[in-house]
């Protein structure tokens, strides 16, 4: 661990404060019943977590979870909720004892394995040395794009974002064969209105 | 030992996260809620690998400065460097003992580059799961919807009941004479 | 249309959705430059119709952006992805290999610049028609759940 030089303090701040922030919305989202609240929760779990990213200098991808995770997340969730139902029902005590020892189990497993990790903000870790540090070094030459992670996204890994908005696009053909086109039902349910006056 | 908890005390924090997001995951019956515990669950697996991106004293990997400009006239410098850049790779890689010592001399401090970068690689990957992810949820959604229209509920249990009572009800009808296997 | 509900929330939405949309084709072109590309930018233009949609109601934002245009627009990114793919196949490189694009000389980027450009257009139509047919999917379906059990 050369060149480490212990946690910057205002860092450390920031991310106790966001964690903290997390944590809380975490529990409050698994304790409560109310699935509009639940939904809106998760779109502030969104958005606090794209803060964070914007503290670990992951901006794009903050960018990315900011309209997508907190924006077209939140709305879908929301419009399935509008057709389903407004409040869970209360877990079965059974169903709320089971799970914690099996998740408590699965989490000391995951904390024993963090023992080995690098520390957090090494720059000699294995994941930071080999091939991001290639990235780095090649883009000005091969791609000659000052973002890199737009070069890495469409040039480099140009196979995997075709792949990616392949994924997207049959993602909104499986919709589409679920619930139809929109226009079709909407056009009933616009009927059904009128039916009802007439 | 304080040193080594503030080192580690993010990915603590972030399974922790992640616990809760199983945890919703397992225990609720309804089906949207599950849905939302998944998704917590995976915004906590992202926030788990850009932590292991971040890089101290590093700013966000889009060039800047003089690492910006590189490509413009000094070009047989950048080649240069780049070619030197190969050679150690490849000691890295014969030289597997030596780790510390390849690690050294391809840390932040000899990227040819002028400025420190956080890893750009786990946010390319990442900004893929996020799409992806949102992508899954709607089909997800989309299934529920559809159990909300077949069943009128979306909590699992009910719908696990029914399930049942239906498969008694056909097997009754198909064997009139047995008695209830149940 | 009640005409005295939301009448802030109209007033506001109307002059920020070109705004909106104009941010969204910022963040595609300058994804080069700084944060932001064809996912980005694909999943804000959505976010500009489903805002019209929430406020203006289902029926005009279907008529302003019909779902047909939408899914074709879904198809077309996804085609455009590929069609760079093929070109750079066509001009003697490997597939989505930008370097062949123009033929340039070794060290010339205007072919990864456009190729990037032309691959990000087609993500972002994909991902904004993607978007937006979902959001119309779940939109469109008739709620059986009244108003007053909320």
């Amino acid at each position: 661990m050369t060149g480490y030089e212990g946690a910057d303090l205002a860092i450390a701040l920031i991310n106790v404060v966001l964690l903290g922030l997390l944590f809380v919305i975490g529990v409050a989202i698994a304790r409560m019943r109310s699935l509009f609240a639940i939904v809106m929760l998760s779109g502030v779990y969104s958005l606090i977590s794209a803060t964070w990213f914007v503290a670990l200098d992951a901006v794009d991808v903050a960018f990315t979870e900011a309209a997508v995770g907190a924006g077209i997340s939140t709305a879908l969730l929301l419009g399935a909720m509008l057709l389903t139902s407004r409040t869970a029902k209360p877990e079965p005590r059974a169903m709320r004892i089971v799970p914690l020892f099996a998740v408590i189990a699965v989490g000391c497993m995951l904390v024993y394995a963090t023992i080995d990790l690098p520390a957090f903000g090494d720059p000699d870790s294995p994941a930071n040395t080999y091939v991001g540090t290639a990235y780095l070094e090649r883009t000005p030459e091969d791609i000659g794009v000052p973002n890199i992670v737009t070069a890495v996204l469409a040039s480099y890994r140009g196979f995997d974002t075709l792949g990616e908005t392949g994924v997207v696009f049959a993602a909104a053909l499986s919709v589409i064969l679920l619930l139809g086109f929109g226009e079709r039902s909407l056009s009933a349910s616009l009927r059904k209105k009128t039916d009802k006056k007439g | 030992m304080v040193e080594f908890i503030l080192e580690r005390g993010n990915y603590w924090a972030i399974i922790g996260l992640m616990m809760i997001g199983l945890y919703t995951l397992f225990s609720s019956t309804n089906l949207i809620k599950r849905l939302v515990g998944l998704s917590v669950f995976q915004t906590s697996i992202i926030l788990f690998y850009i932590s292991l991106s971040r890089i101290d004293g590093g700013t966000a990997p889009i060039l800047f400065g003089a690492d910006a400009k590189g490509h413009g006239g000094d070009h047989a410098e950048d080649v240069a460097a780049a070619a030197a850049h190969g050679a150690d790779a490849a000691h890295g890689v014969a030289a597997d003992a030596g780790h510390g010592v390849a690690d050294t001399a391809h840390g932040a401090a000899s990227h040819g580059l002028e400025h420190i970068y956080s890893n750009p690689l786990p946010h390319v990957l990442m900004l893929t799961a996020i799409v992806v992810g949102v992508a899954t949820l709607a089909v997800g959604l989309a299934i529920v919807v559809r159990i909300r229209e077949a069943y009128g509920t979306i909590e699992s249990d009910e719908i696990r009941e029914m399930d049942l009572e239906v498969a008694l009800a056909e097997y009754a009808h198909d064997h009139p004479g047995e008695a209830d296997p149940a | 249309m009640k005409t005295d509900h939301h009448v802030i929330l109209r007033v506001v939405a109307k002059p920020l959705i070109p705004i909106i949309s104009l941010f969204a084709l910022y963040v595609h072109f300058h994804g080069d430059y700084s944060p932001g590309g064809g996912f980005q930018a694909g999943v804000i233009i959505a976010v500009a119709v489903i805002l019209y949609s929430l406020i203006f109601g289902i029926t005009p934002a279907m008529r302003a952006v019909p779902p047909w245009f939408a899914r074709s627009l879904s198809a077309l990114g996804f085609i455009i992805f590929g069609a760079v793919g093929v070109w750079a196949l066509m001009m003697g490189g490997n597939y989505l290999d930008y370097d062949a694009l123009f033929n340039e000389e070794p060290g010339g980027h205007y072919g990864q610049h456009y190729g990037i450009l032309f691959v990000e257009l087609g993500v972002l139509f994909a991902v904004a028609g993607s978007m937006l047919s979902i959001f119309y999917a779940f939109a469109g379906r008739v709620t059986e759940i009244k108003d007053e059990d909320w």
